[in-house]
């Protein structure tokens, strides 16, 4: 669009300027549908996944079996977003907790009472977090159903019962943190049954416990695993299920 | 020139001999065929093959003429070089390999569908669906804050997770290392090695009965484990019915 004097418009001629320029260039590929714009068209349909960071979990095409949410009933993306839903509630907690037997159940207290959404967020995180267990578990069930454990994918079937329980051990860990009558026994009951372990039973409490009762340290532990190592170890075997998903052909299927 | 190889070129030899026995038979007497003889040839031959005559023609002449360097002086004195075609072309159509014989090329093409908007479309309605439900439950529901942690008092009955409630209804029944250690461990073994154990090649559900029939089995006795842990378990951890003695259970 051209005005009488020739020039273009501000706003377009802005927008030009900011898509032209080095810093604009810089952030979207060659390619990218942000520098030259989307239309609806089988290569720009490509390009939405192969120059975006997408690209690290979906191939631009897929079996046409493979979008029928009746197969798939969307149980592990679901697990996958349930995990970044309780990483992005879960940061937002971290801010009013400390993990420590005299401040926990206060700070809880007041996150629920004092705070901005304090009580809808935290209440979210314990959802999400039970939702998660059950959708883990629904995944695997669904997969093997299907027998989708089978070759190719049968080590895949192997990192996916690790995520199983890297899920159960992040419920489990966090279940304590509130540190209120519940989290308390619930766990009491829980490391008792570990320090049956065979051989080594009353070294696997100890350790979990950090002391011979559950405490304060114990708590300090709970909170570190809940928060640092056991998601950082999932989300590396993430990442190796969701590669082997697409290196071993896609889903399985269809019967 | 590129080297051609064995086979293509003894195939190609064998061609050109047959095709110069078929038109030989035709022609017996007609040993040099020369430019005036190829209208004749065009009308006797257009019945016996795919090769036009007249290529055929061409071919036998240029393969009764003498090589060039064992001939030094060749009878048409004025001709371009004996191997050139008319145009000046010296290309020659060896054989012709069909695609499929040798590219890794699959015959059936996979239906495929682009993932956006096919796959990211129903990925982000349902991320959707799940956050709509999680933020109304949320609204709605709260997450258990009981009284402090107090090692004075303990709550009876004293339940563990849900999801390790199967394990907890095994502790009435089995020694502690049976029930909470040795079964849970050797099932999540197993499970592990389901795929290494079902050497069953087929996905289709009508050759793995007993596959399927196992892992339905399993699921249900441990759901009905954590059932009857979560819901009909009271005080002592004595057995109750919900709807008299009311619910002992806390997510």
């Amino acid at each position: 669009m051209v005005d009488s004097n020739g020039s273009k418009p501000t706003g377009q001629a802005l927008a030009e300027r900011v898509q032209g320029s080095q810093t604009w260039g810089s952030i979207f590929r060659p390619g990218s549908i942000f520098r030259k714009g989307y239309s609806d068209s089988p290569r720009n349909r490509s390009y939405v996944i192969m120059n975006s960071v997408l690209y690290h979990l979906h191939p631009v095409k897929v079996k046409r079996h493979a979008v029928k949410v009746s197969y798939t009933l969307c149980l592990g993306g679901l697990s996958f977003f349930l995990f970044i839903h309780l990483t992005v509630t879960g940061i937002f907690l971290m801010f009013f907790y400390r993990p420590t037997a005299a401040q926990a159940w206060n700070d809880i207290l007041t996150l629920q009472t004092s705070v901005g959404f304090g009580l809808l967020v935290r209440n979210m995180h314990r959802w999400a977090a039970h939702l998660m267990v059950l959708s883990v578990f629904l995944h695997m069930a669904r997969v093997f159903y299907h027998g989708a454990y089978k070759p190719p994918r049968e080590f895949n079937w192997v990192v996916g019962v690790m995520l199983l329980q890297l899920t159960l051990l992040l419920s489990f860990t966090g279940y304590l943190l509130p540190w209120d009558q519940l989290a308390l026994w619930a766990v009491t009951v829980g490391t008792n049954m570990m320090g049956f372990t065979p051989v080594f039973g009353p070294q696997v409490r100890f350790v979990l416990l950090g002391g011979v009762e559950i405490g304060t340290d114990t708590l300090l532990r709970w909170y570190v695993l809940h928060v640092l190592m056991l998601p950082f170890v999932t989300v590396i075997f993430m990442a190796i299920h969701f590669w082997r998903v697409r290196k071993d052909g896609g889903i399985s299927g269809p019967l | 020139m590129t080297e051609i190889p064995e086979h293509l070129r003894k195939r190609a030899e064998e061609a050109r001999q047959k095709a110069a026995a078929a038109s030989g038979a035709d022609k017996p007497a007609d040993a040099a065929p020369s430019e005036t003889t190829a209208p004749d040839a065009e009308s006797g031959g257009s019945t016996e093959g795919r090769i036009p005559v007249h290529l055929l023609d061409r071919s036998k002449a240029v393969a009764n003429q003498p090589a060039p360097d064992a001939d030094p002086a060749p009878a048409g004195g004025g001709t371009p070089a004996p191997s050139s075609g008319p145009d000046g072309h010296n290309q020659r159509l060896l054989t012709v390999v069909k695609s499929g014989s040798i590219q890794d090329a699959k015959s059936v093409p996979q239906d495929k569908v682009h993932v956006w908007p096919h796959l990211l479309v129903a990925e982000f309605l349902a991320a959707l669906a799940v956050t709509l439900f999680l933020l109304a439950f949320s609204i709605f529901v709260n997450a258990p804050l009981l009284d402090l942690a107090n090692f004075n008092q303990t709550p009876n009955p004293s339940k563990a997770p849900w999801y390790f409630l199967g394990l907890q209804e095994m502790l009435t029944m089995f020694h502690p290392m049976v029930a909470g250690v040795t079964i849970p461990g050797i099932g999540l073994i197993l499970l592990a090695m389901a795929p290494y154990i079902d050497k069953n090649p087929s996905k289709a559900p009508e050759d793995r009965k007993f596959a399927i029939s196992l892992m339905t089995v399993h699921l249900m006795f441990w759901a009905v484990l954590v059932m009857i842990g979560s819901f009909f378990r009271g005080p002592g951890f004595n057995f109750i019915f919900p709807w008299t003695s009311g619910l002992f259970f806390e997510l």
